[in-house]
């Protein structure tokens, strides 16, 4: 015991504390481990689990393995040799008993129209194994698809272990039967004009928020502390309302036996109801008021932290008040228009809620597809490369909004 | 700081004048949803139009004795409630964790814990829908409460970092050269001093966890529908007047909600202000 007191007065103090400094960061760490782990098992994995769908091919290889197996070694030209469809056979046979057929007969449909036909009859009318030699013949006969080259290029397109599929689908690509990239067949080149919308909408609730809430926030910047803390009050409450209320109002507010028709019938302006809602106006208008709130929030602080100084500086050198504004005041809001420019569009790019009840069916987000390939028609493995696609938007423009927003700290910084 | 508008010249008054008929409109704007629901559900007809036909309580009492709107809310206050514990404990720890660790990882580290408010809801919900359903997490509570609490937490890092700024560790120093293990430290001097920043934290969560829809629509089964989940559906098929009633009991409680929070924000300022 002394002995050891006694040698740890030998150590040199510097390092001593470094020591110290050392278990105090280990135990700094310590207390973020248990939200890592936490975030790690409901958030991280659950979404790396994700993006990894969004590539993962295993129905097929699963389902015929033999056939996966037996096609290894298949050039891709012409038909594939006798052994390839006595594999087949065999796999259709032990698919058809334990009832996985479908699971195959799905993920082929997807490179194929009618694959799961050609598959599902195949297997039915498959009576026993065929004799040794005579599953080709055998194969064609029940179904003349397996003498065509393109069936058995979407076994071997589809047999995995991964598939670019997924993901060249979430951008209109799909590849030819020989593995080159081309645009997808127009009936299901939708998701680039979806993007397309996404973006759109997402451009023009920003813009609305900017408009709208630039001189909110330039008004509460300027007022009275005591002043702008009461009107704060209009900002702060919408941004406290339940999303699902405000959606609801709105539909009131705005369908067509609502109080804008009724009001203007009843004033005689309009004959027939305007149609305000379930279009692309209701989903701007709900939209731009569920976010207007993260415009004005970001604008309202850096329009605080500006120093009447430099207005009067400009009026006493000269300057008329528009050039002041323009030159002297916008510049210094750029940061403020910045971060919320980007944390409007971030946030509004995810929506789906307030599209899918206020919206029509040409105004829906990536959002829906997302959740329509999820739950309706189970096609997972799209669901989650439209996801990728969307994430991956998402983490770039949050990447700039944390350097924008880190950037705006030092030079805070540097100019107090 | 606090520049008191002074216009000069007649332009200048004329300008500040359009602001002020610009943020009265957006202010209008930004209330009307308010304004609009909250005398329909005193309606005692059954559209929703204006002029009301006469005041009743109806609709209120039809949400009060449906047991489909007391389940949701039953569901609400237990999800709700469990998510804002949980995640108060997680975000608490990581944001005194975060508050003294030096590294070059902590940039990363912070957007790892702060990224579930960025990613868009719907991704989180498919995600953890695809990983929860093999393990037996969908259709009970504690699958919602575990990613309510994911999706909260980040606002309790954030309250009680905020917090922390203000705190004067030399407090916590002089604890310990007095001879009080940090354990003790934590709870005779640092917890009581940033309470107020625990329980705004724990607000904002339970707050999201009230909110959110998404992730309830993917992980939820008939029993664990929350209240903003059965408003969804209501608004789907069609509106009635009970889901006014509804939101304007939600609105009632996000207003108590806010109100206490920003209660809680004005003491901490104050406090501040005395250590100052």
């Amino acid at each position: 015991m002394t002995a050891a007191f006694v040698a740890g007065a030998d150590v040199p103090l510097k390092r001593r504390l470094r020591r110290a400094e050392r278990a105090r960061q280990f135990r700094a760490l310590g207390l973020v481990l248990p939200l890592l782990l936490f975030l790690l098992f409901t958030f991280v994995g659950p979404i790396a689990g994700m993006i990894w769908r969004s590539v993962d091919d295993w129905e097929v290889p699963q389902v015929l393995p033999h056939t996966v197996a037996a096609l290894s070694s298949w050039n891709g030209q012409g038909l594939p040799d006798e052994p390839a469809y006595a594999a087949l056979a065999r796999d259709l046979q032990a698919a058809r008993a334990s009832g996985s057929i479908g699971v195959a007969a799905k993920r082929l449909n997807y490179v194929v129209n009618g694959y799961r036909t050609v598959l599902t009859s195949t297997a039915r009318n498959l009576k026993a194994l065929p004799e040794p030699g005579t599953a080709k013949d055998t194969l064609i006969g029940i179904n003349p698809a397996w003498g065509e080259h393109a069936h058995w290029a979407a076994i071997r397109s589809a047999s995995g272990p991964v598939t670019s599929y997924y993901l060249l689908a979430a951008v209109d690509l799909t590849r030819d039967p020989d593995g080159a990239i081309i645009a997808s067949p127009e009936d299901q080149a939708i998701y680039r004009d979806v993007f397309g919308r996404t973006f759109a909408i997402g451009f023009g609730v920003t813009a609305l928020c900017l408009i709208l809430g630039f001189p909110v926030a330039y008004l509460l910047a300027n007022l009275p502390t005591a002043q702008s803390n009461l009107l704060m009050i209009f900002v702060l409450l919408p941004f406290w309302t339940s999303l699902l209320v405000r959606t609801c109002a709105w539909i009131v507010i705005l369908q067509s036996e609502g109080i804008v028709n009724g009001s203007l019938q009843w004033l005689g302006l309009i004959d027939e109801p305007l149609r305000l809602i379930y279009n692309r106006f209701g989903v701007y208008m709900a939209m731009t008021h569920v976010l207007l709130p993260f415009m004005i929030l970001p604008l309202y602080s850096v329009m605080r932290s500006i120093s009447p100084a430099y207005m009067r500086a400009a009026a006493s050198l000269g300057a008329p008040p528009a050039t002041a504004f323009f030159r002297i005041y916008l510049p210094q809001t750029i940061p403020g228009i910045g971060a919320g420019c980007l944390l409007v569009f971030i946030l509004a790019i995810g929506y789906y809620i307030t599209p899918a009840l206020v919206g029509g069916a040409g105004d829906q987000m990536i959002s829906a597809f997302i959740a329509f390939y999820t739950t309706e028609t189970v096609n997972w493995g799209l669901a989650s490369a439209l996801g990728a696609v969307l994430l991956l938007s998402t983490l770039v423009l949050a990447l700039v909004y944390g350097k924008l927003a880190l950037g705006r700290q030092t030079t805070g910084g540097l100019k107090s | 700081m606090s520049a008191n508008h002074s216009p000069r010249t007649a332009s200048q008054r004329a300008a500040w004048i359009a602001t002020i008929v610009a943020s009265v409109l957006v202010f209008f704007f930004l209330m009307a949803p308010i304004l609009a629901i909250v005398p329909l559900s005193f309606s005692s007809g059954a559209y929703l139009t204006y002029p009301l036909p006469g005041l009743s309580l109806r609709w209120y009492e039809d949400f009060l004795s449906s047991p489909r709107w007391m389940l949701s809310l039953k569901n609400s206050a237990i999800i709700g409630v469990a998510s804002a514990i949980l995640s108060m404990v997680l975000g608490t720890l990581a944001a005194l964790g975060l508050a003294q660790w030096k590294s070059k990882w902590k940039p990363l580290v912070l957007a790892v814990v702060l990224s579930p408010m960025v990613v868009p809801v719907v991704i989180t919900a498919v995600g953890v829908y695809f990983f929860f359903a093999p393990l037996g997490l969908t259709g009970n509570y504690l699958g919602l409460i575990l990613v309510h609490t994911a999706l909260a937490t980040p606002f309790v890092v954030i309250t009680v970092s905020a917090t922390l700024q203000g705190f004067d560790m030399t407090l916590a120093r002089a604890a310990a050269s007095l001879g009080a293990p940090p354990l003790l430290t934590f709870r005779k001097v640092i917890l009581p001093l940033i309470l107020p920043g625990l329980a705004s934290g724990a607000l904002f969560a339970f707050a999201t966890s009230f909110d959110e829809v998404v992730t309830v629509l993917f992980l939820a089964g008939p029993d664990q529908r929350t209240l903003p989940r059965e408003m969804f559906s209501g608004i789907r098929e069609n509106i009635s007047p009970t889901i006014t009633a509804v939101a304007v009991v939600l609105t009632v409680i996000s207003i108590g909600l806010l109100t206490m929070i920003e209660l809680l924000r004005r003491r901490n300022e104050r406090l501040k202000g005395n250590v100052a």
